[in-house]
């Protein structure tokens, strides 16, 4: 899968559960899940859950706990589809 | 996978380490309990504090007590059994993150009601349950989806 694919549908992922749409519109690698999109530590539970369902894959809550930008989240998935 | 039944003194255990205390504590009973879910009953009294305000004269349960009742059952409770199980029970409180939850009966003064929560998943020091409260006649005042955070 092309890197550009995956962070789309990361990108889809996260969007509905971001507070600040207007970072989500300007997404980059460099962007930090929550700070930039004010997504809260709860919710990036849910998110990780649905990258799992998504790209149908296992990640553990130690990998969960590096992932802090879309570039992160990339990266890691990459890997394991 | 079936999961057994907590014992009567894990349940008991339980409910003294349910940090929420009077006025604000609204689970009294644990009448089933797994790793997978909990069945609780409260009964609001006449006098509630909340009822004086809510509404004077036309005393009604207020949808956000019904809630921290909903949350103190399954995920309150819920989580610190989830806890022991894992042998991980420590001074961690359980705060309450995320819901969506849906009324449709009205609870009155002096109700028994019960709360029953299927946990959906515990991960990451989340809990995630679905969660229903019914009245005393068995009809839904209350249903949704709620998460908590461990802190």
């Amino acid at each position: 899968m092309e890197d550009k694919e995956i962070f789309d549908k990361i990108v889809g992922i996260i969007g509905p559960f971001a507070k600040n749409k207007e970072n989500v519109a300007n997404v980059s690698d460099g962007s930090n899940i929550l700070k930039d999109f004010e997504v809260n530590s709860s919710r990036l539970v849910d998110i990780i859950l649905a990258l799992e369902d998504e790209f149908d894959i296992e990640i553990s809550d130690e990998e969960a706990e590096k992932i802090e930008t879309i570039g992160d989240a990339v990266n890691l998935i990459k890997e394991k589809v | 996978m079936v999961k057994s039944e907590a014992t009567k003194e894990e349940k008991e255990f339980i409910l003294k380490k349910v940090p929420q205390q009077k006025p604000f504590r609204f689970i009294e009973e644990i009448k089933e309990l797994t790793e997978e879910h909990i069945v609780s009953q409260y009964r609001y009294k006449d006098d509630e504090y909340f009822y004086e305000g809510h509404f004077p004269g036309n005393p009604v349960t207020p949808g956000v007590i019904m809630i921290e009742t909903m949350a103190q059952a399954g995920l309150v409770a819920l989580g610190i059994y989830l806890l022991m199980k894992d042998d991980k029970l420590d001074d961690s409180i359980m705060l309450f993150s995320d819901s969506e939850v849906e009324f449709s009966n009205m609870v009155k003064p002096g109700e028994l009601i019960t709360v029953r929560a299927e946990k959906i998943f515990y991960r990451r020091k989340k809990l995630k349950a679905k969660v229903e409260l019914r009245k005393e006649n068995g009809e839904v005042a209350a249903a949704g989806v709620m998460s908590g955070i461990l802190q």
